[in-house]
């Protein structure tokens, strides 16, 4: 089946963009580490999205995106994985996971 | 209209809100379970595209693991109905107004590019050809990438068991 005679890849793109940039503001309006996260997660999938109608639209002949974003998934894990042992350890030593509370280098 | 437009759109309309909700949502826990609809319903986006083991990878790895870390490590940090502080407002305009005038640029650019239609046969993404590609040292190979994944991936691993243990 290939979408491209029902839905441009434009429209894609643009939901995509919207995802992305909805991510973006849930970095800038938050000070919660977890939610600063959640938003960086939501840029991500945008990307993936962007890969994967390049791929299926433009480049229907490889995989190029397809692996691209197996990768940048598996990538994603281990931030997460990091981010959220960082996220523990400093809320076991400062007591709270705001970014404004968070102001000393070593504790 | 036809079946997969009103799929599209359905799913597209699911994306959006929920996105929108888990950002605007002050109670976190609740963030967290709309940005576990916003995954689930891109993974129905990669099975419309035809990528049936992207959209499993998807589902597994995102809705099974990433989600259900970012919930334990909030109950682990704040309470179960406790609120996030609503954001100051100057942070607040400058992030409607980033997020307004990003969206327009790309959206005009998007819309005003022409795109080359593709023009060579497809092949289809399955599992035989996934996987020799992903073994593969030729051309269309993906054997170095596969490798530094891993790597990557124990590292991350010893790192998170190191920077996470009881001193």
């Amino acid at each position: 089946m290939n979408l491209s005679s029902e839905i441009p890849l434009q429209y894609m793109l643009v939901l995509s963009t919207l995802v992305f940039f909805i991510g973006l503001v849930s970095i800038i309006i938050r000070r919660n580490l977890i939610t600063m996260l959640m938003g960086i997660e939501l840029m991500l999938n945008a990307v993936n999205i962007n890969f994967v109608a390049f791929n299926h639209y433009l480049f229907p002949n490889r995989l190029e995106g397809h692996f691209f974003t197996m990768i940048i998934i598996a990538i994603a894990a281990a931030e997460a994985a990091v981010a959220i042992a960082l996220i523990i350890n400093i809320y076991r030593k400062v007591g709270t996971v705001s970014v404004d509370d968070i102001e000393e280098l070593k504790y | 209209m036809t079946g997969p437009k009103i799929i599209f759109y359905i799913l597209a309309a699911a994306i959006v809100v929920f996105s929108v909700l888990s950002v605007a949502d002050r109670r976190i826990l609740r963030a967290a379970i709309y940005l576990l609809f916003v995954l689930v319903a891109m993974a129905g986006l990669y099975y419309m595209m035809n990528f049936q083991f992207l959209a499993a990878v998807q589902l597994i790895i995102y809705a099974g693991g990433i989600v259900v870390l970012i919930i334990f490590s909030i109950l682990l940090t704040s309470q179960i109905n406790s609120k996030l502080d609503p954001p100051k407002l100057g942070n607040l305009l400058l992030g409607v107004i980033t997020a307004i005038g990003g969206i327009a640029i790309s959206a005009v650019t998007i819309v005003k590019y022409g795109f080359t239609p593709a023009n060579q046969p497809a092949i289809e993404p399955t599992m035989r050809t996934i996987g020799h590609q992903l073994m593969d040292t030729s051309e269309y190979g993906y054997a170095l990438p596969f490798e530094v994944i891993g790597i990557l991936l124990l590292a991350a691993l010893v790192g998170t068991i190191f920077i996470a243990r009881k001193t």
